[in-house]
């Protein structure tokens, strides 16, 4: 099986690949998957709290070259988008944007739930404030 | 295409160029059927099929009446397992195999489960090998046969071959043997081993694919087989149909260049193995699995924690062909059956990579492996969310993942 240009690059120069300090409020962390499914996503936000608008995403990924590519992707889609623009994000967007063959699939659903959780620990974060 | 680093041996070899120069003239100027008893035409391809069947049955000490010719290892041991299983399924319905053999013995057992049989699948020990002690355990007054492979083509572990061949012998059970990765690798003596079928295929040791071969005893037992293909009676009647004559020109090169080579290829490529591990074996966290006192010499399986196989893969595999136990591309998500029998969690099985080297691979070969695997490993570490918890000393295990 061949990848598509587009997830080579993303694998071979993946964007925004990094750690927030996950204790900040305007900071939300989404980590899903699991090490024995061959897949762990993180994915984090950060929130401009007067706007809503997420100002930067960084992700670090446990996956193969697609769970990779997707979540590189995911937080390219991110920044600049409200919380609510961003909950939009289907992972049949990804599969499209990517080419995902059938198999790979799951590496799409997984970066959008990554995206949703991300968001709730940061609604979380601002309702307990 | 540029040069590939070809670390995939156990999956396929090239065929060395004196095979394929030895296989040639059997396309067009000598094409003949060798079943074809009454023009020279087919005398030549007889000629040709039974010295191949010399140089396979040299390579192996057995009779060449003994050999069966057929389409490769699955077919070899398709007929194995469901030809003893029909011949003998009056004297017992009960077959003993192992949970570390290939899909072509483990299906075909399944299958033979839906038509009556009781399969019984060995565990294997943290080294890959099974207990002896076990399996004699689990005879019973029906089995009629043991299935163990000779050496794994995941992890190159060896089985104890002779003893289990001791254990058919005492119960008086036929012993089947794949000995896919092991013919032409190391010394395999059938007959020495008390193993009374063997399943072997020419493309694994330099030769072309779409042949192979079954080794049926013929003395003390007889064994017979219920042929799975009928047609013209060929192969004395346990596999009917035309021979594939250049293929087999092909393979009885491949084993006549196996016998002579086999020992200086083994000496520099374990040699060569052992600098993979040693060098990536620097490394942090990384595990070896298998059994280094019983194992082929051209193997080794390893696990670099915290990062996914087919991912490290992916930085490299336009370079180098090379194997993993993570199997993110099937559907099911599992990891290896192979790694995982062994007492692998699956995360360790997911971050496997096999070297298999072979007769073409070169020094310069294994330096760069190490190099682009090293690479990898750091690049896939510094995207890995669960290596930087394992850095920060987060015990992994405290996390509330999320399976899916």
């Amino acid at each position: 099986m061949a990848y598509s240009e587009k997830v080579l690059d993303h694998f071979q120069n993946p964007k925004n690949v990094g750690t927030m300090d996950k204790s900040k409020p305007n900071v939300g962390t989404g980590l899903v998957g699991a090490p024995e499914c061959g897949d762990v996503m993180r994915l984090q936000i950060e929130v401009d709290e007067s706007t809503q608008k997420i100002i930067d995403a960084k992700f670090k990924t446990f996956g193969c070259g697609s769970a990779i590519a997707s979540s590189s992707l995911a937080t390219e889609w991110l920044k600049g988008k409200s919380i609510d623009e961003a909950l939009t994000i289907d992972n049949m967007d990804i599969v499209e944007e990517l080419a995902l063959p059938p198999v790979k699939i799951h590496c799409s659903v997984l970066a959008e739930d990554a995206i949703k959780a991300a968001i709730k620990d940061y609604q979380t974060k601002s309702a307990n404030k | 295409m540029k040069k590939l680093v070809y670390l995939d041996n156990n999956a396929t070899t090239p065929c060395d160029p004196r095979v394929v120069e030895a296989l040639v003239p059997y396309f067009y100027e000598k094409f003949g059927n060798a079943a074809s008893r009454n023009h020279p035409a087919g005398w030549v391809a007889e000629e040709a099929v039974d010295y191949a069947r010399e140089q396979i049955a040299d390579l192996i000490n057995v009779d060449p009446k003994e050999i069966i010719f057929t389409s490769g290892a699955t077919e070899s041991d398709n007929l194995a397992l469901k030809g003893v299983y029909e011949m003998y399924k009056s004297k017992g319905n009960h077959i003993i195999t192992v949970k570390t053999e290939h899909k072509a013995v483990l299906d075909t057992c399944q299958k033979l489960e839906t038509q009556g049989a009781e399969i019984t699948y060995l565990d294997v020990d943290g080294n890959g090998r099974i207990d002896l002690e076990k399996l004699e355990a689990a005879i019973k007054p029906s089995t009629i046969l043991i299935s163990v492979m000779w050496a794994n083509n995941e992890t190159g572990v060896i089985q104890d071959v002779k003893a289990i061949g001791d254990i058919c012998a005492k119960h008086g059970i036929l012993f089947m043997s794949d000995a896919t990765q092991a013919v032409g690798k190391i010394p395999t003596f059938p007959k020495e081993m008390g193993i009374h079928l063997m399943a072997f295929t020419a493309h694994k040791m330099y030769g072309p694919k779409g042949v192979g071969a079954l080794y049926v005893c013929r003395k003390n037992p007889r064994v017979k087989v219920t042929a799975q293909m009928d047609g013209g009676g060929h192969e004395r009647g346990m596999r009917s149909g035309t021979l594939n004559v250049p293929g087999i020109v092909g393979f009885g090169k491949a084993a006549q260049l196996a016998k002579a080579e086999m020992a200086t290829d083994a000496e520099r490529l374990s040699k060569l193995r052992d600098r993979i591990e040693s060098e990536l074996g620097q490394m942090e966290e990384v595990y070896f699995n298998g059994y280094k006192e019983s194992r082929m010499p051209h193997v080794t399986n390893l696990s670099f924690k915290h990062v996914e196989g087919e991912g490290l893969m992916m930085t490299f595999n336009q370079d180098m062909a090379l194997s993993s136990g993570s199997a993110c591309t099937s559907a099911s998500l599992e990891p290896s059956y192979v790694l995982v029998a062994l007492g692998l969690g699956d995360e360790l099985a997911h971050s496997s990579l096999r070297f298999s080297l072979g007769r073409f691979t070169t020094d310069e070969d294994i330096d760069l492996a190490i190099n682009w695997v090293r690479n990898g490993v750091n690049h896939m570490r510094n995207l890995s969310p669960i290596w930087e918890m394992y850095k920060e000393g987060i015990d992994l295990n405290s996390v509330q993942w999320s399976p899916h």
